[in-house]
């Protein structure tokens, strides 16, 4: 479904990815973990046409598409889409008007009521606080709040891999556990891929990973199974040094 | 530029749907220029009482003895004596929509008049150049007391009441766009709404320039009474000329003792139009009035819509949107004066500029000798949405009286590539992004017009946004 061969990306002039290669198949959960630093949310922000990032070498193929050209907005309408770390501010827009905008984007008709209900029942489900969705998005949210936004919003669009990028950070453990099961009933429905960044090991307890990298200094450094994640917890980063 | 070429801009803009202009026969059009003869010629066309011909001819001496104003925008363009100062269409005001000659009619559909009034608008009052030529008022306001006349009429019907009040908030000699106004207005609206009356829809006038060059000097009085309510509404849209055209209104609104009144007004004048409107209420005893504002047309918009909070625990409040695009400077904010204990006053400015714009807030919060405990809040917020747009703020503050408070707060901000490229990462395309992020920056005026307007300014910020970004 992804394919990325020999990416190489620079933010201001400063090689931040250094050739990686990754693969992730329909219905997959794909963990990169890594120290701070390592490159793991640049490679995710590449992935999603963050223009701060400069492709120099490599290319990413997502569902026999070259995605390495596309903007953002394309991308995320054939279905690669991200939950943000750090999501911005958008005063004066609902998540319901952001969503509407997003479906009738990708040519879906949707009607605004039909809507309004499906992200009451899947706010919910995630335990959002009913008054937030009329609020300005994001605008004065807790970093929780933020985090089940980002997920809600993920349950309305429904993409075909699905970006976690350090979800898990402000989180408490009630919040983690459901967050990691609303992913997990996509995964199952729906065949997503999931590549969940992570810089702790405590969400994969929830969301069990089938392939495990690890990244340092803009390289892949170790790939493999779950016992990658069990090995880290043990012994920590410096393993790889 | 040559003024042929900038025509031919300003006829391709397709942002401005209203840019055509209908042949209407005119009964009588006054030559350019303004004279006494002029004036007197006006008023007895009109069979005015001496007393108003009276008042014309001193404000006529006065706009002659006051300078130009050198503060704000640049009025240097604007040639006073090429302008028509009065024109009377041929027909008499209709009664009814059947009544109305097709070609008027022709324009007012386009503008969505009939459309407001299937929608149960409570009146709809259309003004076409010089005479009102369209107005309906729904009976059970007949009923409840409400009047809601042109002024001309109103003078007709109820010439004490406009004795008392015309001129009395704002003086004819108040700055010389008044003066010009107080010499040669002609229509506008004359509303009254008797004690404890409520007059639950709002009234609705529209307002058209459509002759080259002439000059539409409204002239509007609102009173109401103890304990009412009412919600008046204003909207503009002129069509294309070759040359600058000239709007100055002026709009009086007294409320009364525990009255609560609301105008609303959004502007959206061709961009050759100057716009130049003195506006202001008398706020009584726990009286309340807002302004709710919105400038989006015109070339230049000088406009200041005032309180004087004149009673104890009077509240005044201004909520206003100016849009300045390429070409245009919106100057405008809003003046609040307290002159009694405990009034309180609220100004929230929200300003974009785009293209080359420039949008300026200039109020003025005075608070004097006696206003103990008066309270006053002021927001501007300004988006700039490139490096060719300009805005600025020159707030003012006169406070007299300790026991005050004064709060100011301003931001400037642009639209950053972090929200933009967070919505796009939602499939939201960068220009749609972008509209959103300032009909978003816009939204806590949007939600107070009416919804009509409401969409007209959302869909204005798609088409103006177009090919900003990027």
């Amino acid at each position: 479904m992804l394919k990325i061969t020999n990416l190489k990306v620079k933010i201001e002039e400063k090689e931040i990815l250094k050739g990686i290669d990754l693969e992730i198949s329909p219905g997959e959960v794909l963990a990169l973990m890594g120290p701070n630093g390592s490159g793991k949310s640049s490679l995710a922000n590449t992935l999603i046409g963050n223009p701060k990032y400069e492709v120099i070498e490599g290319e990413m193929v997502f569902e026999g598409k070259n995605i390495g050209e596309m903007k953002p907005e394309e991308r995320a309408q054939i279905g690669v889409m991200m939950a943000f770390q750090y999501p911005m501010a958008i005063p004066g827009v609902t998540i319901r008007e952001m969503l509407l905008a997003s479906l009738r984007a990708k040519g879906l008709t949707v009607s605004a009521l039909d809507l309004k209900k499906k992200i009451a029942d899947e706010a919910d489900k995630l335990h959002v606080e009913p008054g937030l969705l009329n609020r300005s998005l994001n605008e004065g949210f807790s970093g929780g709040e933020k985090k089940k936004m980002e997920i809600l919003q993920m349950r309305i669009l429904s993409p075909k891999l699905l970006i976690l990028d350090e979800v898990d950070s402000g989180l408490d453990i009630d919040a983690l556990a459901l967050i990691a099961k609303n992913v997990q009933e996509m995964v199952k429905e729906n065949k997503m891929s999931v590549l969940v960044i992570t810089h702790y090991q405590r969400l994969l307890k929830y969301l069990q990973p089938d392939k495990v990298m690890v990244m340092k200094n803009g390289l892949v450094v170790d790939r493999g199974g779950k016992e990658i994640v069990d090995n880290l917890e043990k012994e920590g980063y410096k393993i790889y040094e | 530029m040559s003024k042929k070429t900038d025509q031919d801009k300003l006829l391709q803009d397709s942002s401005y749907a209203l840019g055509y202009t209908d042949e209407v026969e005119y009964a009588y059009q006054a030559p350019t220029g303004l004279t006494e003869e002029l004036v007197r010629k006006m008023s007895a066309l009109k069979e005015e009482p001496e007393w108003m011909l009276e008042r014309r001819l001193k404000a006529l001496r006065l706009y002659e003895e006051m300078p130009t104003p050198t503060w704000g925008g640049d009025l240097s363009p604007i040639h006073f004596e090429d302008i028509h100062y009065y024109t009377k269409p041929k027909m008499a005001a209709a009664a009814s929509w059947d009544e109305v000659p097709d070609a008027i009619k022709n324009t007012f559909e386009k503008i969505g008049v009939p459309e407001a009034e299937r929608e149960m608008l409570a009146g709809v009052k259309g003004q076409y150049d010089s005479e009102v030529i369209y107005g309906s008022l729904k009976r059970n306001l007949s009923e409840k007391g409400v009047v809601f006349l042109s002024m001309d009429e109103g003078l007709k019907q109820y010439p004490e009441l406009v004795k008392e009040y015309f001129g009395k908030v704002i003086p004819i000699g108040d700055n010389k766009l008044a003066a010009l106004n107080s010499a040669v207005w002609s229509g506008g609206s004359f509303v009254y709404v008797p004690k404890n009356t409520d007059v639950g829809l709002p009234l609705q006038a529209y307002f058209r320039i459509n002759t080259e060059s002439a000059g539409q000097f409204e002239r509007t009085l609102i009173i109401a009474d103890e304990g009412s309510k009412v919600h008046y509404i204003e909207g503009c849209s002129a069509p294309s000329f070759s040359s600058a055209s000239l709007h100055s209104a002026v709009v009086e609104i007294f409320v009364k003792k525990g009255a609560k009144v609301q105008y609303s007004t959004v502007q959206n004048w061709f961009k050759n139009v100057y716009n130049l409107v003195t506006k202001r209420a008398w706020v009584e005893e726990n009286a309340q009035m807002k302004w709710v504002d919105g400038n989006l047309g015109s070339k230049l918009t000088m406009k200041y819509p005032s309180c004087v909070l004149a009673g104890r625990k009077a509240h005044g409040e201004l909520l206003s949107v100016a849009w300045a695009g390429a070409g245009q400077h919106q100057d405008t904010g809003a003046k609040m004066i307290h002159l009694a204990p405990e009034t309180t006053s609220l100004i929230v400015s929200k300003s974009i500029s785009k293209a080359g714009g420039r949008a300026t807030y200039r109020g003025m919060v005075q608070m004097v000798p006696g206003a103990h405990g008066a309270r006053s809040k002021v927001v501007c917020d300004a988006l700039i949405l490139d490096d060719l747009s300009r805005s600025d703020t020159y707030p003012t503050n006169k406070i007299m009286e300790n026991d005050v408070v004064l709060e100011h707060e301003a931001t400037v901000s642009r639209v950053s590539e972090e929200q933009l490229f967070y919505l796009q990462s939602r499939g939201i395309s960068e220009k749609e992004a972008s509209a959103m992020i300032v009909n978003g920056f816009l939204d806590p005026i949007i939600k107070e017009i009416p919804l009509e307007y409401a969409i007209e300014m959302n869909r204005l910020v798609e088409l103006e946004m177009e090919g900003s970004v990027g």
